[in-house]
């Protein structure tokens, strides 16, 4: 039988000197009787045959095919252990027209690497992957494989696999089954020169399916460790033969034209943008105009707190906008996480004429509070002359602190007198602003189109703003 | 040119496009999961490549894949994943392939929580996987800088096929400032190692594998001898009022930021404090911190960590002066009144001994 292996001769995708491997060596390093050569072969002969050696890419995996590299006179990428799936999809979302081989045993696969390889099934990625069923981990000389069947008596099972233990051997083809996407499934053998002839045609078709760029195609082979497994090469055939098929039953499982799951609805990929486009596409349309700087009397650490919902982390951004539409060096930071999570938010936000240093606000000299919680909590943070507004729509109670500004504003009330549900934040940013004349009037009615989500709400908050300036002179607070 | 107010996570994106990054393979994680969404947006209206992966040890390796086949690649994620990276990561070095990792940090070990803490230091800077190798690793301060190191970083791991870190925190990730979208886009050229699946590539390997000792000594010497040519050429600090240093703050990131603000804070109580902000932390400006030690300047490592950059800081001093440690851990941050409270308190300690 192993005389049958010889037959296919020398493939051009086999380099002639294994120079990789040590000088003028012409021999593998597998042992006598092992599958891996006689598969690597077959695969070497598809690759000749289909074509394809200048754009075959093949990853070798950990295992005692990890020097497939030696001998494959192709591009090569050795992997880590199991990963090799994973590398297949990177590379082939890099190099869409190379012919990528995944080729790994079954420790590699089905052990550390069955996350990377359900998931590159699920994906469909257009790859072919190989899977040498051994039974056993050969490399590292002996052990128990997610494949060696029940009773087989390993270096790691020395009384014999134990079902209650060790669990049952896994079936990789069954289990491929179960995926939607693969095209190409199959399980087959090299026991016997006829079992041999179909794993050639398996291997042929799986690459033909790359090709054709039909799907994911994965081909499981069983092959003999006769070192491992204590057995003559002949014997080990033979138990493969009459054996392992038991277990593990060859044939077809799927031979799909096309990729069964459809992608649910046509949806457009963007084309790649050249440097121009990118450029536009980074850049956006809200560049914020630069304008004359107004000198700032004051570094303004600014506070605000509320509930959630309330606009908060926008105010924010509203009067970050706005200093920098001045020329003024700004920083907005926001708490988040659990804190939000808790219902209340709140952003920090720093107005400087010079480098912004840290932008935490430990102590902030003004202060924006839309709900009470959030008076509680920074009530007692701001510094003496701080600048304190309060949403008095919401916030009850009054402020006890004696040494600072408080301002008290009815800003829910004032947002739906003007048709917007959640505006209070517009009204707080529109009160501080005037009041404390950091920023101009015209700077905030610059700034709003560029922060404002919701656009058809645009001239509802200009005027919000307006209105709130207004009740502002109205009350004599400006 | 105009500027745009964004998050750290956003600008760091932005600069990866910029920096001609082509693949972005992720996987969410608290604080970094906005770095991946943004590039979800950006990287597929770019007609770039966005994937999330199944685990970080995926993202790592379809970063092994797409580096080996040319791509300009990255990948950003927090002490968690960037742990379960860590073979990839080794892998990487070994197989000499560039990529491009940010590492929003949060707090740990184990789940932690997700607030701000400096604690990857030695598992990015020493390495984090096996073997002897180094990744390049840039700490940014700001939102600005978040888009121009990361744009940078490309540049910088192709030309020394190389792993480079950005080493982040949560507030430097989630901080809006304004960026300045500034410089050519850059382009990854063709890579005669790569494997592109063609005539040209075929003789290609990527491996890392040297199955001598004396040919695996060998390629551990040229790496060593990559990481002395990295010291030497991508060492990056700022020095802030360092002319007449009394006492010199030593930090990155937000910690930074805050010891700016100490800085003038000291200053108006008269100690003439400064700040040397290492931009690069491998490799470690420790020339600098050298000097100062050598004209008795006192060093204080504000670090949000055990004391991890600190051990770097006190190896450059040698012994020769005062190393102080303000140390905070769990995700919570020194406040520039606790920084002042503890220089006037050491400061005065030294002025005592030093007189006696
Ligand atoms: C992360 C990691 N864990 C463990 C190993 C050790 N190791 C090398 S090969 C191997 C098993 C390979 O078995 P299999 O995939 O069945 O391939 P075979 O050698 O039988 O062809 C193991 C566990 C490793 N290299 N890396
Ligand atoms: S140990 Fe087994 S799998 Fe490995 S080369 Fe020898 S026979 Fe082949």
């Amino acid at each position: 039988m192993i005389g049958q292996v010889q037959k296919f001769g020398k493939s051009h995708s086999f380099y002639d000197i294994y120079e990789r491997k040590g000088e003028g060596e012409q021999s593998t390093h597998y042992c006598p009787g092992c599958g891996h050569g006689t598969i690597q072969k077959l695969i070497a002969q598809a690759i000749d045959d289909l074509k394809i050696q200048d754009r075959t890419i093949f990853l070798s995996p950990v295992g005692c095919s990890v020097f497939a590299y030696y001998y494959y006179d192709t591009g090569n990428i050795q992997c880590s252990h199991g990963r090799a799936p994973a590398v297949a999809t990177g590379v082939k979302r890099t190099v869409k027209d190379a012919i990528v081989i995944s080729y790994q045993g079954d420790g590699d696969l089905a052990g550390i690497g069955m996350t990377e390889i359900v998931h590159a099934a699920n994906r469909g990625e257009p790859i072919t992957v190989f899977f040498i069923n051994n039974a056993i981990y050969g490399m590292t000389g002996g052990q128990m494989a997610p494949t060696t069947p029940l009773g087989r008596k390993t270096l790691t099972t020395p009384f014999g696999r134990d079902r209650d233990r060790d669990g049952m051997p896994m079936g990789m083809a069954e289990l491929m089954q179960a995926i939607a996407a693969p095209v190409f499934i199959e399980r087959c053998s090299v026991a016997t020169p006829k079992e041999l002839l179909k794993t050639r045609k398996a291997v042929h078709k799986a690459l033909q399916n790359q090709i054709d760029g039909k799907g994911f195609s994965f081909v499981e082979i069983l092959s003999p460790c006769p070192t491992n497994w204590g057995m003559t090469p002949v014997d080990a055939r033979t138990w493969m033969d009459q054996q392992m098929t038991l277990l593990y039953p060859l044939g077809n499982f799927r031979d799909a034209v096309v990729q069964q799951e459809e992608q649910p609805a046509e949806h457009e990929v963007p084309l790649w943008l050249d440097d121009e486009a990118l450029v536009e596409l980074l850049k956006g349309a809200s560049d914020v105009p630069v304008m004359r700087m107004e000198p700032l009397s004051e570094t303004q650490r600014v506070k605000i707190a509320g509930f959630g919902g309330q606009g908060v982390l926008s105010a924010g951004e509203l009067v970050a906008t706005c200093g920098m539409s001045e020329g003024l060096a700004v920083s907005w930071l926001p708490s988040y996480g659990p804190e939000m999570r808790g219902g209340s938010a709140n952003v920090s936000v720093t107005l400087s004429m010079d480098e912004v240093g840290s932008p935490l606000v430990d102590h902030p000299n003004v202060l924006l509070v839309m709900n009470g919680p959030s008076l509680d909590h920074f009530e007692d943070q701001v510094v003496e002359h701080a600048l304190v507004l309060v949403n008095s729509s919401i916030v009850t109670r009054k402020v006890r602190r004696t040494d600072v500004r408080t301002i008290y504003i009815p800003a829910t009330e004032l947002a739906q007198e003007a048709g917007l549900v959640s505006a209070a934040n517009v009204v707080m940013v529109t009160a501080y602003l005037l009041i404390s004349k950091a920023i101009p009037l015209d700077t905030l009615k610059r700034c709003i189109p560029l922060v404002l989500r919701k656009k058809a709400f645009l001239e509802k908050n200009l005027s919000l703003v307006e209105r709130t300036m207004v009740y502002l002179q109205e009350n004599g607070m400006v | 040119m105009g500027k745009r107010l964004m998050k750290g996570n956003e600008a760091a994106v932005h600069g990866a496009l910029m920096g001609g990054c082509t693949h972005f393979f992720g996987y969410p994680i608290t604080p970094a999961s906005e770095i991946s969404q943004a590039a979800a947006y950006y990287f597929t209206a770019a007609g770039r490549t966005f994937l999330q992966a199944e685990s970080e040890v995926s993202v790592i390796n379809m970063l092994y894949g797409a580096a080996s086949a040319g791509a300009r690649v990255m990948t950003a994620s927090s002490g968690p994943g960037i742990a379960l990276m860590g073979e990839g990561l080794s892998y990487l070095a070994g197989a000499k392939l560039p990529s491009v990792v940010i590492d929003m940090q949060r707090a740990g070990p184990g789940l932690g929580n997700i607030w701000p803490e400096q604690s990857d230091y030695n598992m990015v800077v020493k390495g984090g996987g096996h073997g002897n190798y180094s990744n390049i690793t840039l700490t940014p301060a700001s939102a600005q800088e978040m888009f121009d190191f990361t744009r940078k970083a490309f540049e910088l791991a192709d030309k020394y096929r190389m792993t480079v870190f950005i080493l982040s925190d949560a507030y430097i990730g989630q901080m809006m400032e304004p960026v300045e979208i500034s410089g050519p886009v850059l382009h990854g050229q063709r890579k005669d190692w790569a494997v592109y699946g063609d005539a040209q590539s075929r003789e290609n390997l990527i491996s890392s594998i040297y199955m001598s000792p004396a040919l695996q000594r060998k390629h551990n010497e040229e790496l060593q001898h990559t990481y002395r040519q990295v010291e030497q050429e991508v060492v990056d600090y700022e020095l802030y009022m360092a002319d007449d240093a009394e006492i010199v703050f030593v930090a990155y990131g937000i910690v930074a930021r805050i010891c700016h603000s100490a800085v003038h804070a000291l200053r108006e109580q008269g100690i003439k404090a400064s700040l040397l902000r290492p931009k690069t932390v491998f490799p470690f400006p420790k020339n600098v911190v050298e000097d100062f030690a050598k004209r008795r300047i006192p060093l204080a490592v504000v670090e949000l960590s055990s004391g991890q950059m600190a051990d770097d800081v006190s190896l450059a001093a040698n012994g020769n002066v005062e190393v102080f440690r303000y140390l905070t851990m769990g995700g919570e941050t020194p406040t520039v009144a606790e920084l002042v409270a503890s220089v006037q308190r050491d400061m005065a300690t030294l002025g005592s001994r030093r007189s006696s």
